[in-house]
This record gives structure tokens, sequence and C-alpha cells, in this order.
């Protein structure tokens, strides 16, 4: 499914603020697993989505899905493999756009886009249907600007836009981390269904290492551009965080560093 | 001269302000693609006007019917915004630096289009599509252009590739996720502005009856400002696109209707430039203005609270 070969990311390189983001790092997922990424501040995750993502060419090695090696195809080509969501609830959406024709952005990813008319009745239809399942109001809305959503709604569906035509890849990074606790829990349990529902491979970041633990069948931890620990099947199942806290301690040789983890 | 008199000359100027605000308008039609849709600042087109104007005028004026000179000025000015979005997205140029070296570069262009630094187009001698000397017929004539070209854009924005390029320009981080080449959809905005802003500067030559290397000066900002009093008009409407367009070109028409009524008043001309790229000035700050001042008035009150 997805393969990374020896993945080196450096920014700024040759100056003083030189970053070696991502270390020589190699991971494969296999199809239809739901991969939960930990790590402290700066452990390179967001880094490793981005790359994976096309955001910014990697310095070394190689990315392949399914076969294809997508290393130096462009972000935008990329898209047609991998639906994202970020942490940031703005960003996801076009705010100024109506929330239909966000969700039609979306349903024409990778698809040639021409001169055709945008939305089609029948798209209407299933983009009703899709916002019926969030319970929140919205498919009466088709056609109000996102940018007056709150951030949650817009996070949802931001969700429903990338699990759209079932990409072969799903990448969620921290998307629940701006929202409150019970808003949070909403657009967790909307992921759950969705990535259910489509059966999709799925690397979801997460600061909450409950979050981490309860989701997925598989984690792996990062630190210092490195991936630590990869745990998987019934070893993760019998997790806790303070299993977790003390590998990390182990592997790391150091605390675990973001306080946020141990609180929520 | 009595009043009566004054109010009946300044009457009669009316019709021509209004035609050659029509103009300006579709111009501004133009800079509203980069400004408003694209959310980039395109300096190209105060010399891709005066394309429009040139190869227009010079192909008249080598015995071509109207429709061809005016279709070939349009396809310049769209090869113009094409060099632009090159400077920008290939090289990675700032928009608005990409747009001045463009700029610059058509003032040598413009000049050797027309090999002199201006071409007359008299209306009695060319078959003209619309001239100052009819004014009622050319403001009919360029109401159904208007017309026209509101139709036309409102279904490109309305197609998946339009949609596609409105994203770009709302949130670029957005549209690459969802799989657009934005630098492409960049590219053929700009290309697309450029086009209208020179199929006006192919009007306005016709109109005028000249194409001159300095009509171009100041054409961005008669643009923004055409495209701000538009979006001033409208704020009370329901803002669908046709509305929002529309707003535009009514936007030049008043912005050319105080330009006359201000030049009829005996205001020294050579300020009026001036003038313009002030009241610009001050409608661009506004929003930010606004929002420093909410904040602020914001901040205070939750100091209150504490
Ligand atoms: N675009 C960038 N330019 C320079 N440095 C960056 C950039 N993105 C991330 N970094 C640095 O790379 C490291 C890893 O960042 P990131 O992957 O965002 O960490 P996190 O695990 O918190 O998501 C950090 O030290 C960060 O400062
Ligand atoms: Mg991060």
């Amino acid at each position: 499914m997805l393969e990374l070969k020896n993945i080196t990311k450096i920014f700024n390189p040759d100056t003083i603020n030189e970053k070696v983001a991502l270390n020589d790092v190699s991971l494969t997922l296999n199809d239809g697993d739901f991969v939960t990424v930990i790590g402290g501040n700066g452990a390179g995750k967001s880094t490793l989505l981005n790359a994976i993502a096309g955001t910014y060419p990697v310095d070394e090695g190689q990315i392949i899905i399914d076969d294809q090696d997508i290393t130096r195809l462009p972000e935008h080509k990329r898209a047609k493999f991998i639906g994202r969501v970020f942490q940031d609830p703005m960003t996801g959406t076009a705010a100024d756009m109506w929330i239909e024709e966000n969700m039609s952005l979306a349903l024409n990813r990778g698809k040639p886009r021409g001169f055709s008319w945008a939305i089609q009745e029948s798209d209407r239809k299933a983009f009703k249907k899709m916002l019926m399942r969030l319970d929140l109001g919205l498919e009466e809305r088709l056609s109000t600007k996102v940018g007056l959503l709150s951030g949650g709604q817009r996070q949802a569906i931001t969700l429903l836009m990338a699990s759209m035509n079932s990409p072969k890849l799903f990448l969620l990074d921290e998307h629940t981390a701006a929202l409150d606790p019970k808003t949070a829990a909403k657009v967790l349990s909307i992921t759950r269904e969705l990535v259910e529902e489509h059966q999709l491979t799925t690397l979801m970041i997460t600061h909450n290492m409950q979050d981490a633990i309860d989701n997925g069948n598989r984690l792996i931890m990062m630190n210092a551009g490195k991936i630590i620990l990869d745990i998987s099947g019934e070893e993760k199942k019998k997790l806790t965080v303070e299993t977790l806290l003390q590998a990390f301690k182990e592997t790391s040789g150091a605390a675990f560093a973001s306080d946020r983890a141990l609180l929520s | 001269m009595n009043f009566l008199e004054m109010l009946m000359q300044y009457g009669n100027t009316l019709p021509g302000a209004a035609a050659q605000g029509l103009i300006w308008g579709i111009m501004a039609i133009g800079v509203y693609i980069t400004f408003k849709i694209l959310d980039l600042a395109d300096l190209t087109v105060d010399g891709s006007m005066v394309t429009g104007m040139a190869v227009c005028a010079m192909l008249m004026a080598a015995g071509w019917n109207v429709w061809p000179a005016m279709g070939i000025a349009t396809l310049a000015g769209m090869a113009c915004g094409l060099i632009t979005g090159l400077f920008h997205t290939l090289m990675g140029i700032p928009a608005i630096l990409a747009g001045i070296l463009t700029q610059l570069i058509l003032w040598s262009v413009n000049l050797k289009i027309m090999g002199k630094a201006n071409q007359a187009l008299p209306a009695r001698s060319f078959k003209v599509l619309i001239s100052q000397l009819e004014k009622y017929h050319a403001l009919v004539v360029l109401a159904l252009f208007c017309i026209a070209l509101v139709v036309v854009l409102y279904w490109f924005f309305g197609t998946k590739f339009g949609s596609a390029m409105r994203a770009t320009g709302c949130n670029e981080k957005m549209a690459r996720a969802q799989g657009i080449n934005t630098d492409f959809h960049k590219m053929i905005g700009l290309t697309l502005s450029n086009g209208v802003v020179a199929l006006s500067g192919a009007l306005m030559a016709q109109y005028s009856g000249k194409a001159d290397i300095n009509d171009g000066r100041g054409a961005i900002v008669i643009g923004l400002a055409a495209v701000i009093i538009g979006e001033a008009l409208i704020s009370k409407l329901p803002k669908n696109f046709i509305v929002r367009l529309s707003g535009v070109i009514v936007g030049g028409i008043v912005y050319y209707l105080v330009y006359q009524t201000v030049v009829f008043l005996g205001l020294d001309t050579d300020l009026l430039k001036m003038l313009s790229a002030l009241v610009v000035a001050v409608f661009l700050a506004v929003p930010y203005l606004k929002k420093r001042y909410f904040t602020k008035a914001k901040r205070k009150e939750e100091g209150n609270h504490a």
C-alpha cells in the first residue's frame, strides 16, 4: 500500500537553522491499516504527513503508493490518492465558497476539471445524504458560505471531503486539536465511521495518547525525526498511557516532552 | 453664462461619461478577476490596456475589419497576462513585481507596435464599432458588451474549471489538497484578466479615436476604484456572482461620472490621478482599520470582565 523508504527531510540545509525533521524514516502500511501517530512537539509528525502529501520534496528516499513511485509527483497530482484533514479548521475548506461548492471541489479531486457545470442536481442529493449523517443540520445549508460555520462544523465537512471517492490514503494531522472536548469527540467518532465505511488506510496524528490507544490497529511514536516505537495487533490493545510514557523514556532517553499529552 | 446653461452643458457631458465609464467598467472586470477572485495584485493592466488599444488601432489603420482587430487585440492582452503568469508561477517572482516587469516590457512593445507614441483612429475614416461622435449609440453597444461579458464569466466561474480557479484564490493550500494545479489556474486567470483589459483598451481606442502610449497609466488604480465602488454599491443586495460583476461595471460608470463632474467643476486635472489614488488607498485601508478598531474594543471589553 504505502511504502516509505529511507526518507530524510532537512529544513534550511547548510545554514545555522538546519533542522533534520525526518531522519532516514522507513515505514510500510498495509491495506486498511489505521495507524495513530504520537510524539512530542517538533518530533517530525507533521513533516512526515506533508512529505507523503507532497507539500514539499524530500531530500532522500522514496515514497511508493501501490507500486507507483510518487516521490517526484507534485502535490496536486498526489491528491488523487490522498485525502487530508489539517489541524487548523480554516485550512481544509475555502471560506468564501458555499458548502456545496467545497464538496464538489472534493468530489472532483483527481479528475479532469473541464467546462461542464460544477454542481449537478444529483451531486446535491449526494451531498445532502453525506451531511445528514453528521447530524449537524448542515444538509439544509448547502448554499451557506463555509466561512460562516464553526470550527467543528468545518472540520466535519473537511472529513467528508477528504473521504470522498475513497482515497488510497487518509492523512489526519491533529485534526481535533483545535476543537473543544465535546466537538473533538464528535469529530473523532465521525472519523472512525468514515474510516470503517470506506476501509481507508489511515495515518492519524494526535496529541492525545488515550485517543491514540483507543483508535486504530497500529500505533507509532516519533522522536527527533525517527520512528522509535511501532506497535500493532494484540500488543496495541494492551497499551496504557503509562506504558507508552515508559516506552518513550526507554527508547529516547528523555521524558515525554509534551504536557498536553499528559493532561489529556 | 447663467446657471441653467451650465446645467445643460453638464448634462450634455453625461452620456459620454457613462460610455467611458462602461469601458472602464469592462477593464475593472479584468482587475476583479485577479484582485478579488485570485487574490493577486496584477499591475500588468497599465500595459496590457495600451496593448489592446495599440493592436486594435494599428490593425484597423492597416485596413482590418473591426471585429478581427478586436479579437487579435484581446489575444495580445492575454499573451501579456500569460507573461506575468509565467514570471510569477514558473520563475517564482512575486506577483506584484511580475506585473511591474511585464508593464515595463509592454511600454517598449507598445511603442514598437505603433512605431510612435500614438496612433490616430478617426471615426470618420474608419468603420469603428463605437465613437464619441455618437454617444448614445456607443452606450447601447457598450452595454451589450457588458451584458455578454457578465454572462460569459458567470458561466465560466460556474464550471468545474472556474470553481477550481476560485478555490485557488480563496485557499491555496486547500485547493492543492483537492488536486488543483494552483500555478496553472493563476496563470490562466492572469491571462483571462488581461484579455478582458485589452478588450476594453480596443474599445477605448475606437471610442476616443486614438491610441496613446500614456493612456494606460494608472489604469490599475481606476480598476481598483471601480471594484471598490461596486462593492459598496451592492453591499445591501444579495451577493450572487452576476450582482457582483454588475456592481463592478456600475462602479466604473460611477467613477467616471464623478471624474467628469470634478473636471466640469474646474478642478486642476493634474491632480486627478492623485485624488483617485488617495480614494483607493482610503478604501483599501478600511477593512484593516476596522479590524484593528474592533479587536481593540474587544480586548478592552474582555479586560473589563476580568
Ligand atoms: N517549513 C519548515 N521550515 C523550517 N523548519 C520546519 C518546517 N516545518 C517544520 N520544521 C521543523 O521541523 C521539525 C519538525 O516539525 P513538525 O514535523 O511540524 O513537528 P510535529 O511533530 O510537532 O508535527 C521542527 O523542529 C520544526 O521546527
Ligand atoms: Mg505537527
